[in-house]
């Protein structure tokens, strides 16, 4: 692409390659001044990796960092800043236990004489960043105190230490509230209007139209295509990220629902959520639709006995319970996909197998010994059930993608033939052609009779796979939703505390 | 077909590098020192690193399970004193050889207490292990001091003594047994079901509770094991030695570590088997019995193995790194 304007930044023919993995296969790239240039792809696409390259952290086999026209050679990421390149991370790399102000300054703080750190300088600058972000908090905070997005705000002002040419977002938004974004936007597009070059990574398509300018898609290390965004549609960019186009549409079978297994009574838990009362019926899913911090998680939490509730009953199939640990609601027949399943769901460094039939080994024993049959019996089983995409069993849960993670941990609990299945935030971090898989498997799995609670912040996701959406705004129900009834203007409302006339 | 099975050692021993090294100075000393190409020195070796060696099965499992135990030398002294001490209890004086049995079965109980006490402690109080342990080594060994008062028991029972002597066919009895644990403890962890959890624990203990698993009963267990072994570790130092000294075992600890370490083990937890710790053992016995025939300084032995320690450690993070699919920063 050739342009009267030089680009911020050019990539031209970018190969890296690890052992066994070509990570990047000659991978084109640029962003102008002042443009957002979104960059999509599936997990395990490259994206990471290129930005890695970017940033300093990983040396291209092959092809040419281009800044301002000049070929460029960054080792490390203290030389890529220096080049105005800045990336912010995904998942924070902060220090918890330092203050803001030294947080952003790391590695370059302001010196005095004999190499004392000069904190007046340090917490002047820091606190005029901060401004400019439009932070309320003081740079003097310890950033173990700050909520996630005030430490995601510091990891910004950490960017915007020099005189930034290019910044690099990876997916900021993973942990931010709706409000949270809004500010994150804002921050964007004052950066684009004084012409710094954003590259900008993410799973969600709203995001991406709304903000870029133009969108490029990387398929298996390589380059597929730009399109400019306002010339094109969220069909368009899937069909190139995935090689097809996907089914978005319900299956129009009618469900048919069978006898209520769960029912939740009056259950409260002070400060996270009160008066909590609902049923689950087998066939059915239930979506929990709300703000993150609307008590979601942490009502699966209790029906999953890892949190005690103050009051309230829940009955399994017609019996009240009591759920006092994780132990006791398995054996109840509750499980629970949780909701960061990297630290809540697998053990990374072990292998898929031992990963899927962990909650059961002591039922697959022969005399003193596990039985390496059965378990390997369970495990084929649900790798062909749920088309789980691994070399084999004896691959680490760590190197697989998101989406094949997540089909472990749910492999894992139905291979426990459980009575009630709860999935928080089944997506999360999944990529777009995994996401619609799962999405099917949920609602297949709804067809063959299990009792299915799903837990999302994603509207689509709560629209495509319930039968029924709980609306919960600040740990209260707000309202419940039969699918053929809801609007997204009337469940944007139900989760925002707006009451309508019809709250019953 | 042959190349087959060419490919299939290379990645074993990419998987185990510490085997390899077993082979580079089994192979070095054999051709350089010159009587270590010997059957009697193969038995001298397997015979030295016993003691170490059993502790370490022990220490694999403790270490995979996310813990440390720094007190396993001194459980072993106190574990030789009453092994020792009480064949002469009065009680017992008219037992003849068999004073030896309630004598050998209080050393090990006593191990498995402390170890007991260890896992309970660490447990409920979620205070670190290595904290935990690193008390009880001091406690322990004042307790060994108090016990002994400060001086060496000596076994009065030449039948103790004369047990380490003995040959079980072709190999000597202490090396039967350390084959027989490295056996038994290799099955426990690889096959069965305390095993898996063992890992499960240690690889993600949030994972392992969300699983049902619980986590306080295999900690203590793994305590307890590494206590019995400790003790019967001490009890067969303590025939060797007819006697039990107060400073038994000391930095036997240290020793025990850096062959777990050397095999594979990883201190974070999760990962780890009882075929790199046994690799492990083997090398560091090997190197302590072949520079020792080269006549090589006791003290530059220990700056050697240091160093070997280091390098080793830093060959398997590049290459263990690499195959995960990207740099660790």
């Amino acid at each position: 692409m050739s342009s009267t304007q030089e680009a911020a930044l050019r990539l031209q023919g970018i190969v890296k390659t690890f052992p066994g993995v070509r990570a990047l296969d000659g991978v084109d790239f640029e962003v102008m001044p002042g443009e957002v240039h979104a960059l999509l792809g599936e997990n395990g696409a490259g994206k990471s990796t290129l930005m890695k390259v970017l940033a300093g952290m990983y040396q291209p086999d092959e092809g040419q960092i281009i800044i301002a026209g000049q070929p460029v050679r960054m080792t490390t990421p203290i030389e890529a800043k220096a080049q105005g390149v800045v990336l912010i991370h995904q998942e924070l790399s902060l220090v918890p236990e330092m203050s803001a102000a030294e947080n952003i300054y790391l590695g370059e703080l302001p010196v005095k004489s004999f190499g004392r750190v000069d904190w007046k300088t340090l917490e002047e600058r820091s606190n005029a960043i901060l401004k400019r972000l439009k932070c309320s908090f003081r740079a003097e905070m310890t950033v173990a105190r700050l909520s996630i997005a005030n430490q995601q705000m510091v990891e910004i002002a950490r960017a915007l230490t020099v005189e930034a040419r290019v910044v690099i977002f990876d997916e900021p938004t993973a942990s931010l509230t709706d409000a949270e974004k809004v500010v994150l936007f804002d921050i964007i597009n004052d950066l684009k209007a004084r012409g710094v070059g954003i590259i900008y990574i993410s799973h969600r398509m709203d995001e991406i139209f709304t903000l870029s300018d133009r969108i490029t898609v990387l398929r298996d290390g390589a380059y597929r295509g730009t399109l400019i965004t306002a010339d094109t549609t969220e069909d368009d960019v899937t069909r190139l990220m995935i090689g097809r186009s996907l089914d978005l549409s319900r299956d129009e079978e009618p469900p048919s629902f069978g006898k209520t297994m769960l029912e939740v009574r009056n259950l409260t838990c002070p400060g996270l959520f009160e008066d909590v009362s609902f049923t689950v019926r087998t066939g059915e899913v239930v979506g929990f639709y709300g703000l993150v911090g609307a008590g979601r998680t942490e009502i699966a939490e209790t029906l999953f006995g890892l949190r005690k509730a103050a009051s309230g009953e829940i009955l399994v199939d017609g019996e009240a319970v009591d759920i006092v640990s994780p132990r006791a609601a398995i054996a109840m027949g509750i499980s629970l996909v949780p909701e960061n399943r990297k630290e809540q769901g697998l053990v990374l460094q072990m292998n898929c197998r031992d990963n899927m039939t962990l909650p059961q080994i002591q039922d697959l024993t022969a005399g003193p010994f596990v039985s390496h049959g059965a378990e390997l019996a369970i495990f084929d089983q649900y790798r062909d059930r749920l088309a789980i995409k691994t070399p084999s069993w004896r691959q680490s849960a760590g190197v697989l993608s998101g989406g094949n993670q997540q089909k472990i941990v749910i492999g894992k609990w139905l291979s426990m033939q459980p009575r009630v299945l709860i999935v928080d935030e089944p997506t999360r971090g999944i990529d777009v052609g995994s996401k619609s898989e799962i999405h099917q498997l949920l609602r297949e799995l709804a067809a063959q009779g299990y009792a299915v609670i799903v837990i999302s912040s994603e509207m689509p996701e709560v629209l495509r796979v319930s039968d029924r959406i709980v609306a919960m705004y600040h740990g209260r129900i707000m309202r419940e939703f039969e699918i053929a009834d809801v609007t997204e203007d009337t469940l944007v409302q139900a989760i925002s505390g707006i009451k309508s006339e019809k709250t019953p | 077909m042959s190349r087959l099975n060419d490919i299939s050692v290379l990645r074993w021993l990419m998987r185990n590098p510490i085997w390899g090294f077993v082979l580079l100075i089994f192979v070095f000393f054999s051709l350089s020192a010159d009587n270590f190409f010997d059957y009697r020195n193969f038995q001298n070796i397997l015979v030295q690193t016993s003691t170490i060696g059993i502790i370490a099965l022990g220490m694999t499992l403790v270490m995979i399970n996310g813990n440390i135990d720094l007190s396993v030398g001194a459980t072993l002294a106190l574990a030789a004193a009453f092994a020792v001490d009480v064949q002469s209890w009065a009680a017992f004086a008219t037992w003849g050889n068999w004073q030896i049995l309630p004598a050998v079965c209080i050393a090990l109980l006593v191990g498995i207490l402390m170890g007991a006490i260890n896992g309970f402690i660490v447990w409920k109080t979620g205070v670190d292990a290595f904290i935990v342990t690193l008390g009880a080594m001091l406690g322990i060994r004042g307790l060994v001091f108090v016990y002994t008062g400060e001086s060496s028991f000596f076994a009065t029972n030449f039948a103790y003594s004369d047990f380490s002597a003995l040959s079980l066919g072709p190999l000597p009895v202490l090396a039967v047994i350390f084959l027989l644990c490295v056996m038994v403890v290799h099955w426990l962890l690889s096959r069965t079901v305390h095993g898996r959890n063992t890992y499960a624990v240690g690889g993600n203990r949030e994972a392992a509770v969300n699983a049902g698993i619980r986590v306080g009963p295999h900690m203590i267990l793994n305590f307890m094991i590494i206590g019995f072994l400790a003790a019967l570790s001490g009890v067969l130092l303590s025939t060797q030695m007819g006697a039990a000294t107060p400073n038994l075992g000391r930095d036997y600890e240290l020793w025990v570590i850096t062959a777990v370490v050397l095999g594979g083990t990883k201190l974070t937890g999760g990962k780890g088997d009882i075929i790199g710790t046994f690799g492990g053992v083997l090398a560091i016995g090997i190197m302590r019995n072949g520079m020792n025939l080269m006549q090589v300084p006791a003290f530059y032995v220990l700056v050697i193995i240091g160093a070997i320690l280091i390098a080793v450690l830093f060959l398997d993070k590049r290459f263990n790194t690499s195959n995960d699919g990207g740099l660790r920063l």
